[in-house]
C-alpha cells in the first residue's frame, strides 16, 4: 500500500499551469528521485505535498486517507518533513536549538515548565553522531560550514521521525565528502522505513541512491520508472524534451 | 558557554559597554567632585531606572527584528490615564490597572496590526506614537494633573520612596530585569523570540507561533513603558500631556548601545540596563562638568553611532 499517493493533481498560478494531472505513488522505504528543468513543477509538487497550499483539483492520500493540508504544520503532524534548499535555519541559535525549534523539550511541573537544555543537548549530540557529522550541538549555526548546516537540517527530520522526507537540492552547495554523507544518510532513512523524495540536478547522486525516478516537464509527469530501467542519457532527454515520454 | 545557568549570559557588546561605563565613572569621579557623592549616585540610579525599565521591552522588540517608536507616548498615556482615574477619587489599584490596561491595549494593537497585516513595525508604531500622544492631550485638555485623590501619598511612594537607601524604581527595575532575563533563557517563548529575529521565515516553517509571539512582545514592551510612565508620574507627583515626550530615542539608544542588533536576533536584558546606565552617566557627567545642556543630545547621539560601529567591527571579526 502506498504511503503517499497523488491522483490527477493540478495547480495553476494565474495563467501558468504549474502542475497538470500528476499521478504519483510513494511507498515506505523508497527513495524517489524527482528531476526536471527549472519551472518543470518540482518545487510546486513539493510545496503541495508539504502543505504550503492546496491543489486546484485532484486528490492527495496519506496512508490511503484523503488529506487537505492548508498549512505546513498540518503536513508535519502527519509525518511529512521538508529539508529546504536554504535550510530554514536560524544563524543566531545553536545547532541543538535549531534541531528542537518548535518542539522544544521541557521539564518541570504544571505552569513552571523550563527548557530541558541538558536533555536537548544530549539528544542532539546523539543525532549528530548518528549522522557521522562533526557538528557540535552547542555551536552557533551561523559559524558553520555548508555541510554542517546541512547536517543540522537533516537532524531536524530525524528528530521528527518523519514518515516522508522531501529534500530540495540537499547536495547543491556542499563538499564531496559531505555529499557522500548525505547520500549515506538517505540510505539510512530508507532502512528505517522512511520514504524520501530527492529533488536534484546532480545525475550521479540520483543514480547512486534512488530506487525510482520521476521526470517532470512543463508541469506534467513524463516518466516514472525504476532507476535500473533508465539511464542518465534517457533522463537528460526526458528533461529537455528530446524524448517525449518513457 | 553558560550552558545550564538560569540567567542569560551577557553578550559581547554589553561587556564592552560595562568597561566603557567603568572608565567613564572613574574619569568623571576624578574630573568632578560632586559626581561620586551618594546624593548624585542616587540621582543617577533613579533617573536611569525609568528609562531602563522601558529599554527592557524595547530590547525584546528589537530582538524580533522590529522597533517600537511609540514607547514614549505609551509612557505618557499610562501616566495620564492613571492620573485621570485617581484624580477622580478612585483608589491606587484602579488607577494603576487603568494605566497599565491602556498600555497593554496599545501594545496589543501594535502587535496585531504588525503581524496580521504585515506592515513594518516602524510605520505602525510611528502611527501609535502620534495617536498615543494625541490621546494624552485629549485626556488632559492641555492642563497638568497634580491631584491624585485619596491614595495620593501611596502613589507617590512608588516612584519617590527609597528602600535601603536605593530608590524604589531601581528595585522594580532589578526585579523586572531578572524576571525577563531568566524567562528569555528558560522558556521556549524566549527561544522563539530570538528565532523570529534570526530567521522569521525559518521560525514560521518550523511551527513557531510567530504572530502570537510578536503580539506578546509588543504587549510586553508597552506594559514596561506603562510601568515606566506610571513610576515617572509618581516621582514627579504631577503629569502633563507631554510626559516622556521624545523618550523613545533614549530608550532605543539604550537597547542598541547595550547590544540589541536592529537586524534582529541579538540582544539581552543586561545590555539594555547597562546601555541605559551609560547614557545617564554621560548626561549627568556633562551637566556636572558644566557642558551646555543643549549639547547633551550631540554626545548621546555620538555614543549611539560609536556603539553600532563597535558592533559592526566585532561582527566583521567574527564576534566577541
Amino acid at each position: 500500500m502506498a504511503l503517499l499517493s497523488l491522483h490527477k493533481v493540478s495547480k495553476r498560478f494565474g495563467a501558468v499551469e504549474a502542475l497538470c494531472d500528476v499521478d504519483l505513488e510513494l511507498r515506505a522505504g523508497e527513495v524517489l528521485g524527482l528531476m526536471g528543468d527549472n519551472g518543470a513543477g518540482k518545487s510546486t509538487l513539493i510545496k503541495l505535498v508539504s502543505g504550503n497550499f492546496a491543489a486546484d483539483s485532484g486528490e492527495i492520500r496519506l496512508d490511503d486517507e484523503v488529506v487537505h493540508f492548508r498549512r505546513p504544520v498540518e503536513a508535519r503532524r502527519r509525518g511529512v518533513e521538508v529539508v529546504y534548499q536554504d535550510l530554514a535555519l536560524c544563524d543566531n541559535l545553536t545547532a541543538a536549538a535549531n534541531v528542537y525549534l518548535g518542539r522544544e523539550l521541557k521539564r518541570g511541573v504544571g505552569p513552571f515548565k523550563v527548557l530541558a537544555y541538558r536533555a536537548m543537548y544530549r539528544r542532539a549530540a546523539e543525532l549528530f553522531q548518528a549522522l557521522k557529522s562533526d557538528v557540535r550541538e552547542t555551536d552557533l549555526v551561523g559559524k558553520m560550514s555548508g555541510g554542517q548546516r546541512q547536517a543540522v537540517a537533516i537532524a531536524r527530520t530525524r528528530l521528527a521521525a518523519a514518515k516522508i522526507v522531501l529534500m530540495d537540492e540537499p547536495c547543491a552547495s556542499i563538499s564531496v565528502r559531505q555529499v557522500a554523507e548525505v547520500l549515506e544518510l538517505i540510505r539510512t532513512m530508507r532502512s528505517h522505513g522512511q520514504a524520501v523524495v530527492l529533488i536534484s540536478h546532480r545525475m550521479p547522486d540520483i543514480f547512486d541512491v534512488c530506487d525510482r525516478i520521476v521526470v517532470m516537464r512543463r508541469g506534467r509527469k513524463v516518466a516514472d520508472k525504476p532507476i535500473a530501467a533508465s539511464s542518465p542519457e534517457e533522463v537528460t532527454g526526458l528533461i529537455t524534451g528530446a524524448i517525449a515520454a518513457a | 558557554m553558560n550552558r545550564f545557568g538560569f540567567l542569560s549570559r551577557p553578550k559581547g557588546q554589553a561587556i564592552w559597554v560595562t568597561f566603557a561605563l567603568l572608565i567613564m565613572v572613574c574619569l568623571l569621579s576624578a574630573m568632578s567632585e560632586p559626581f561620586a557623592t551618594p546624593a548624585n549616585i542616587s540621582n543617577i540610579l533613579r533617573n536611569f531606572a525609568f528609562i531602563a525599565i522601558v529599554a527592557l521591552g524595547q530590547m525584546l522588540v528589537i530582538v524580533t527584528g522590529g522597533i517600537d517608536l511609540s514607547v514614549g507616548s505609551v509612557m505618557g498615556l499610562a501616566g495620564v490615564t492613571t492620573a485621570a482615574i485617581m484624580s477622580r477619587g478612585c483608589s491606587l489599584g484602579f488607577g494603576i490597572a487603568g494605566g497599565l490596561g491602556a498600555a497593554l491595549a496599545f501594545g496589543w494593537i501594535n502587535g496585531y496590526v504588525i503581524s496580521r497585516f504585515k506592515i513594518s513595525s516602524f510605520i505602525v508604531t510611528l502611527g501609535a506614537l502620534s495617536i498615543g500622544r494625541s490621546i494624552c492631550m485629549a485626556v488632559t485638555q492641555g492642563r497638568p494633573v497634580s491631584e491624585f485623590g485619596p491614595d495620593a501619598e501611596l502613589f507617590f511612594a512608588l516612584g519617590g520612596s527609597e528602600l535601603l537607601g536605593i530608590a524604589m524604581p531601581v528595585w522594580i527595575l532589578l526585579g523586572l530585569a531578572l524576571a525577563l532575563s531568566s524567562t528569555l533563557r528558560l522558556s521556549a517563548w524566549g527561544k522563539h523570540v530570538f528565532a523570529i529575529g534570526g530567521n522569521e521565515h525559518a521560525a514560521e516553517l518550523t511551527g513557531v507561533p510567530v504572530a502570537r509571539v510578536k503580539i506578546s512582545v509588543y504587549m510586553i514592551a508597552s506594559l514596561l513603558a506603562g510601568i515606566g510612565g506610571i513610576l515617572l508620574t509618581s516621582f514627579l507627583s504631577s503629569v502633563t500631556a507631554n510626559l516622556a515626550e521624545g523618550y523613545e530615542l533614549r530608550v532605543i539608544a539604550s537597547a542598541v548601545i547595550g547590544g540589541a542588533n536592529l537586524t534582529g536576533g541579538e540582544g539581552g536584558a543586561y545590555g539594555a540596563v547597562i546601555g541605559a546606565l551609560l547614557i545617564e552617566v554621560i548626561r549627568n557627567g556633562l551637566l556636572l562638568l558644566g557642558v551646555d545642556p543643549y549639547w547633551q543630545g550631540a554626545f548621546v547621539g555620538l555614543f549611539i553611532v560609536l556603539a553600532v560601529l563597535l558592533q559592526r567591527v566585532r561582527g566583521a571579526k567574527g564576534g566577541a
